[in-house]
């Protein structure tokens, strides 16, 4: 038990280092807050921990947790069920309280980046309004946010294409396929050009080919519109091939067990990257960091 | 064979039966005497209805037309039959009307009291029904609105409304009459009273429906209190309240019809039926519930169409 505590320290640092070295891409964990050189973080993230009061006792869903993300950076979250990524995603959306620790998204608490609407946030299920037709729910956050008709109209046409489902506008919700909904949810956070993009788990439901599809989509995305994205995924695979940092996380309590850069394989990726040695080195190393974090539970 | 076939056979043969039956039934020769070849007949006419009724039931057709044809057919030969069956029976055996009038005779006597039946029907569902189950469903919402904004208001709210949905009409209708007096604003009261707070009940669990994702959402937006109300929590508490308005379209009639037993001017559905039990005029009585009957079923009808059509995407009407 001792032994694995500390194996899992060694990594945290390791990690920590690997960011900090990695200064000019923007990358950076641990990084010293006052660097002159390099904008403010997107997110910055320190000692972050949350209970929750659960009526059967609390649960420690996010402990001490340090992470600074720089803008223009894509990083995936991945670790065992349970391991608090959709809380510490909540975190930084302002749908969650943390107890301790400071945040600041785009400099700001997240409170006042939310009112500001610098962020889109993808749940885990589509979460799209029944009585709302596809289009008027990709419409929905322009609706909110006063913006005129025509222009509604052209941008939920624009991000409908965007994820094949042009044709399907006057469709609601409960006639489309699960993977289509949550597509439609992906468009209505695409809808108003956020900076920064929070996605929970966005293609679990979707089948391998549709996944790799949107996975190229997403990226060429973010190299074009230059987002900042979260982006939490349980694939290995998912993970490597999008990011440019990996954080690797385990539960009981929720905490950064490794924070693995990705940056060097590139803005543009295609799909068969999966198979060269740069590609599978970082997903072993991936790997070894989820059964360090699995091998608590016994 | 099919059931297609079964139920299509018989049914033309069942209604020359039924046809048959009734004519035999009001000949002056069974009529308050008829014997056991007679009730032989309608039993055997009451088999084969059933069974044509099975098969029809039973049907799968292939265009929603003819299912909806279909399935609006049944019930009409269900309800017809009930009535054959009361006709025949109250006319065959001679059942004295004081007990239990024909349906032909009820007929007769509702066709021949138009006036009354209209003069009634105005008083009563125009004036005290219609009026008292705006006023109350209004009101109800509205409460409801802002009980949901004021917590303490809606902690103290919810059980005085189980509480007074508890009352019976007998009580609150005498003191109804006492405050407004005999006319028809005493009975609009009570009906208020009654309809009220099933809607504040109705709304108020409505609009803590919606889901904690869905609610997220809003609140990624930044979107403010009324925005969240318009956008989501109503749309959610629709179903609720439709709930709410189908409970109060039948409490409402019985509660003007109750609240005229106690004090009213000389007209009025609830006024005209009491004198007319006194007077042992059993057949003016049965035209006034089949008036009620009517009316509350046309207006039950309405709020249902009108629901179907407002909350067409809730998964008991999807299609
Ligand atoms: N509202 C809540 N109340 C109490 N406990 C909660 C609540 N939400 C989450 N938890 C607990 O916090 C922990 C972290 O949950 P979280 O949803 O962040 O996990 P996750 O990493 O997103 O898991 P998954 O991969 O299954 O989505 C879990 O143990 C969960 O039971
Ligand atoms: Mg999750």
């Amino acid at each position: 038990m001792q032994l694995k505590a500390e194996t899992v320290l060694e990594r945290v640092t390791e990690g920590d280092v690997m960011g900090g070295s990695k200064a000019p891409s923007g990358l950076a964990a641990a990084r010293p807050e006052s660097d002159p050189a390099t904008p403010a973080p997107v997110v910055d993230i320190k000692d972050l921990s949350l209970t929750y009061e659960a009526a059967d006792g609390p649960v420690y869903a996010l402990s001490n947790v340090n992470l600074q993300i720089a803008e223009g950076e894509f990083v995936s979250f991945i670790g065992p069920s349970g391991c608090g990524k959709t809380t510490l995603l909540r975190v930084i959306a302002d749908l969650e309280q943390p107890n301790g620790g400071h945040i600041h998204v785009n400099g700001v608490s997240p409170s006042e980046a939310r009112v500001r609407r610098d962020y889109g946030f993808i749940f885990q299920a589509p979460a799209l309004y029944p009585w709302r037709t596809i289009q008027k729910n990709v419409e929905l956050p322009l609706e909110i946010f006063g913006i005129s008709k025509g222009e509604r109209r052209e941008r939920s046409r624009r991000q409908l294409e965007l994820v094949n489902l042009k044709g399907f506008e006057k469709k609601f919700p409960w006639q489309l396929s699960g993977g289509m909904q949550q597509r439609a949810s992906i468009a209505r956070a695409l809808s108003f050009d956020p900076r920064l993009l929070l996605m929970d788990e966005p293609f679990g439901a979707l089948d391998e080919i549709v996944r790799d599809h949107l996975n190229e989509q997403l990226l060429k995305l973010w190299d074009k519109t230059r987002k900042t994205v979260l982006f939490v995924t349980h694939s290995i695979p998912e993970a490597v091939f999008l990011s440019s940092m990996i954080v690797v996380m385990s539960p009981r309590p929720g905490r950064i067990i490794d924070i693995i850069d990705a940056s060097h394989l590139g803005r543009e990726r295609k799909l068969e990257i999966r198979e060269t040695p740069e590609f599978l080195k970082i997903a072993h190393r991936v790997r070894e960091g989820l059964r360090a974090g699995h091998s608590y539970d016994d | 064979m099919t059931g297609f076939h079964r139920g299509g056979i018989l049914a033309p043969f069942v209604l020359l039966g039924w046809i048959y039956a009734l004519i035999l039934a009001h000949s002056p020769n069974v009529a308050g005497q008829a014997g056991p070849v007679f009730w032989a007949f309608v039993s055997a006419l009451w088999l084969a209805a059933a069974v044509a009724l099975n098969g029809l039931s039973n049907l799968r057709l292939k265009t929603p037309g003819a299912r909806r044809f279909l399935g609006l057919c049944i019930p009409i030969l269900f309800g017809a039959f009930l009535f054959f069956l009361w006709e025949v029976i109250v006319v065959g055996a001679g059942v004295p009307s004081v007990l239990m009038p024909a349906p032909s005779a009820i007929g007769s006597r509702f066709a021949a009291s138009l006036p009354v039946l209209l003069e009634d029907f105005l008083q009563t569902f125009v004036k005290s029904v219609l009026s008292g189950y705006m006023i109350g469903c209004l009101s109800g919402f509205l409460v409801a609105i802002v009980a949901d904004r004021i917590p303490f208001l809606r902690r103290g709210l919810l059980p005085l409304g189980n509480f007074v949905a508890a009352l019976p009409v007998i009580g609150i209708a005498p003191i109804m009459v006492m405050w407004f007096g005999f006319d028809w604003p005493s009975k609009a009261a009570v009906v208020v009273v009654m309809t009220f707070f099933p809607m504040l009940v109705n709304t108020v669990a409505g609009l803590a429906a919606a889901g904690r994702l869905e609610r997220d959402l809003m609140r990624s937006y930044a979107a403010g209190y009324w925005t969240t109300l318009f956008k989501l929590r109503l749309p959610v508490a629709l179903p609720f309240i439709f709930n709410a308005l189908k409970i109060n379209s039948t409490l409402a009639l019985i509660g003007a019809i109750v609240a005229e037993f106690f004090g009213t001017p000389i007209v009025g559905m609830g006024f005209r039926i009491s004198i007319e039990v006194a007077r042992m005029s059993l057949d003016m009585v049965w035209a006034e519930i089949a008036l009620a009957a009517i009316a509350g079923s046309l207006f039950y009808g309405l709020v249902a169409l009108v629901e179907r059509g407002a909350t067409f995407w809730h998964p008991s009407y999807r299609t």
